[in-house]
């Protein structure tokens, strides 16, 4: 049976697509080349993935402030993602997606999903955005396992009670 | 959403058609950070100025063509081109055309011609609690934490819209009560030396960015003789590893004068304890490859830009390696802006650095412009930033070094290392 989302649009707009799911915050600068949509930062595992027509899901962006400039030179180019679903708002995210509606009329749907419901998705899920900010998941046609929640501390081996890329924590912008 | 006359004025186009366009996109940016009116910024940090792109040339040349100027002093962060020494530089033409052309834009707007990312390191340095609007990651966590400026992340194009409008949602880190730290990290038994080591605050740096999250760190205790170079170097490393916007440091940075003030009298949501292990897995993650030896093809300077400290110090370990130069197939790069340039220039330091084999550029740097050979597959850098970037932007190996280090290295052509990189030199 489908599963309904609801969350917030920083960016209206409908979209479908597989989930393309990232356990950590990506930085779009590094993170994606707008001429070919591919992730070519090593650091991250999608590395080498491609996020052109997915329905991109990831807790948060992060890093440089250029992002917004490389997702909306993507969103131009036509190797965007359909829509990109955070845990968390991300103004740089919802930045590029506005510069491109405001410059070409064109657009990504960028939404911010309650924990659990960002939780319902798994990688390789069928996703359908709406210009509300509700979703669908046809959980029928799933293929992948849920990716969030298990980064850890650290790449360094920190101790910590809590993961800094857990879904806990407060909005701090 | 609350605005005022001004705001309804630019919003319908009563000051034009760019200002207008700037004013939508600030509006809309309000709305995706729940924030209920706008608030007044007095400076701006022009991060947008840095990519070329289709869209960055359309957009600014939109702008210009719409009569917009900025309101407010703006300094323009690096851009895509070294705009006096670019033909000395293997830059395609078309590249420096249209890169010109983008300059030339936000020029037209009235920004300062700066062209650096350390907009802190010269002229409109922000004041304590300034209310400003910056982009350039390292440049924000900079102002924020070191100088207690007020911005939140700008992110390109929103920055010149702030510019243009001196207006900004009314939200985040521009607020006293968002700006209290949340995290604590605890320095464990880490020595006196290790602290005063040039990798300690890239690899800190670096350590933070995953460690913090978007929450905003508290460190116990930076050294309190810290210099501007050293906080520079993790605070750019922070904002790479992670997004971090805002850090304090107990005793050192302007907002944490105790621990219960950097805190705002809260506890702490989560303690951290760092020691030396975490540094040194957090050192060996800068580098890709490390062998000693190990062929390089380029050394990357001035990440963020050189300041006028570090060209006498990078003068100085020149000059510790009598008669040597740079080896044949190495290209040695040093970015850095126009004011840190001529106070250089003043001393024999630049001297030294030519006759080693280093190539200086201004105003830009080796990720927006295509100054380091395509061929190249290694390249060496003392900063946490262009060792983070360097794999996904650039398409090489990277090894993380001491200035020391690179120095060596260039001069052999393979990487040649101090035998800790816990010492000074």
């Amino acid at each position: 049976m489908d599963k309904r989302l609801k969350g917030r649009p920083l960016v209206a707009g409908a979209a479908s697509g597989r989930a393309l799911v990232a356990a950590t915050p990506l930085s779009l600068w590094g993170g994606l080349d707008p001429a070919t949509g591919n992730i070519p930062d090593r650091r991250h595992e999608l590395c080498g993935q491609c996020m052109t027509g997915r329905i991109f899901v990831m807790p948060t962006g992060k890093g440089s402030s250029t992002a917004s400039a490389i997702l909306a030179e993507s969103i131009r180019n036509g190797t965007a993602p359909a829509a990109i679903v955070l845990a968390r708002t991300d103004p740089i995210v919802a930045l590029g997606a506005i510069v491109a509606d405001e410059m070409f009329g064109k657009t990504v749907p960028v939404v911010v999903l309650p924990k659990d419901d960002y939780n319902a998705i798994a990688d390789g899920d069928q996703v359908t955005v709406e210009p509300d900010g509700s979703a669908t998941v046809a959980t029928e046609t799933g293929t992948g396992t849920a990716k969030k929640g298990t980064g850890t501390c650290s790449a360094f081996g920190l101790r910590s009670s809590q993961s800094p890329f857990s879904d806990e924590r407060k909005e701090t912008s | 959403m609350k605005l005022s006359d001004e705001d309804k004025r630019m919003l319908d186009g009563g000051r034009g058609e760019g200002t207008a366009l700037a004013m939508r996109i600030v509006v809309r940016m309000a709305s995706v950070q729940q924030a209920d009116e706008l608030m007044d910024v007095t400076a701006a940090h022009i991060d947008g100025c840095g990519l070329l792109s289709e869209v960055g040339v359309a957009f600014a040349e939109r702008l210009v063509s719409g009569g917009a100027r900025v309101r407010v002093p703006t300094t323009l962060n690096m851009g895509p081109l070294d705009l006096k020494n670019w033909r000395a530089f293997d830059v395609p033409k078309d590249f420096a055309e249209m890169a010109i052309r983008q300059g030339r834009a936000y020029e037209a707007m009235g920004c300062v011609p700066t062209w650096t990312c350390a907009p802190y390191q010269g002229y409109l340095t922000p004041r304590f609690g300034q209310q400003i609007a910056w982009g350039e990651s390292n440049a924000i966590i900079y102002a924020n934490s070191v100088l207690g400026a007020r911005t939140n992340r700008y992110g390109d194009y929103i920055d010149i819209c702030a510019a243009i409008t001196g207006r900004v949602p009314k939200c985040g880190l521009h607020l006293t009560e968002n700006r209290r730290g949340q995290v604590l990290l605890r320095l464990v038994d880490i020595t006196d030396e290790v602290l005063s080591s040039e990798a300690f605050w890239p690899a800190m740096g670096h350590l933070l960015g995953p460690a913090a999250g978007e929450r905003i760190p508290v460190i116990d205790a930076l050294p309190a003789n810290a210099t501007d170079d050293q906080l520079k170097a993790l605070g750019a490393a922070a904002a790479s590893s992670g997004g971090v916007a805002l850090f304090h440091a107990v005793g050192l940075t302007p907002e944490a004068p105790t621990l219960e003030a950097a805190f705002g009298g809260r506890r702490p949501e989560e303690t951290i304890d760092i020691r030396q292990a975490d540094l040194d897995a957090a050192l060996a993650d800068l580098s890709t490859v490390a062998d000693e030896g190990q062929a390089i093809d380029a050394v990357v300077l001035g990440c963020p830009h050189f300041s006028f400290a570090e060209f006498v110090e990078l003068a100085r370990l020149i000059e510790a390696e009598p008669g040597r130069t740079v080896a044949p197939g190495v290209t040695f790069i040093v970015a850095t802006g126009e004011s840190s340039h001529a106070l250089a220039a003043r001393s024999p330091n630049l001297d030294v650095i030519r006759d080693f084999g280093g190539r200086i550029t201004l105003d830009t740097c080796v990720f927006h412009c295509p100054i380091i050979p395509p061929e190249a597959k290694v390249i060496m850098t003392n900063s946490g930033k262009c060792s983070y970037y360097a794999p996904g932007e650039l398409g090489v190996e990277v090894v993380f070094g001491s200035l020391a280090d690179c120095v060596r290295s260039a001069a052999t052509g393979g990487v040649c290392r101090s035998a800790s990189p816990w010492t000074s030199d």
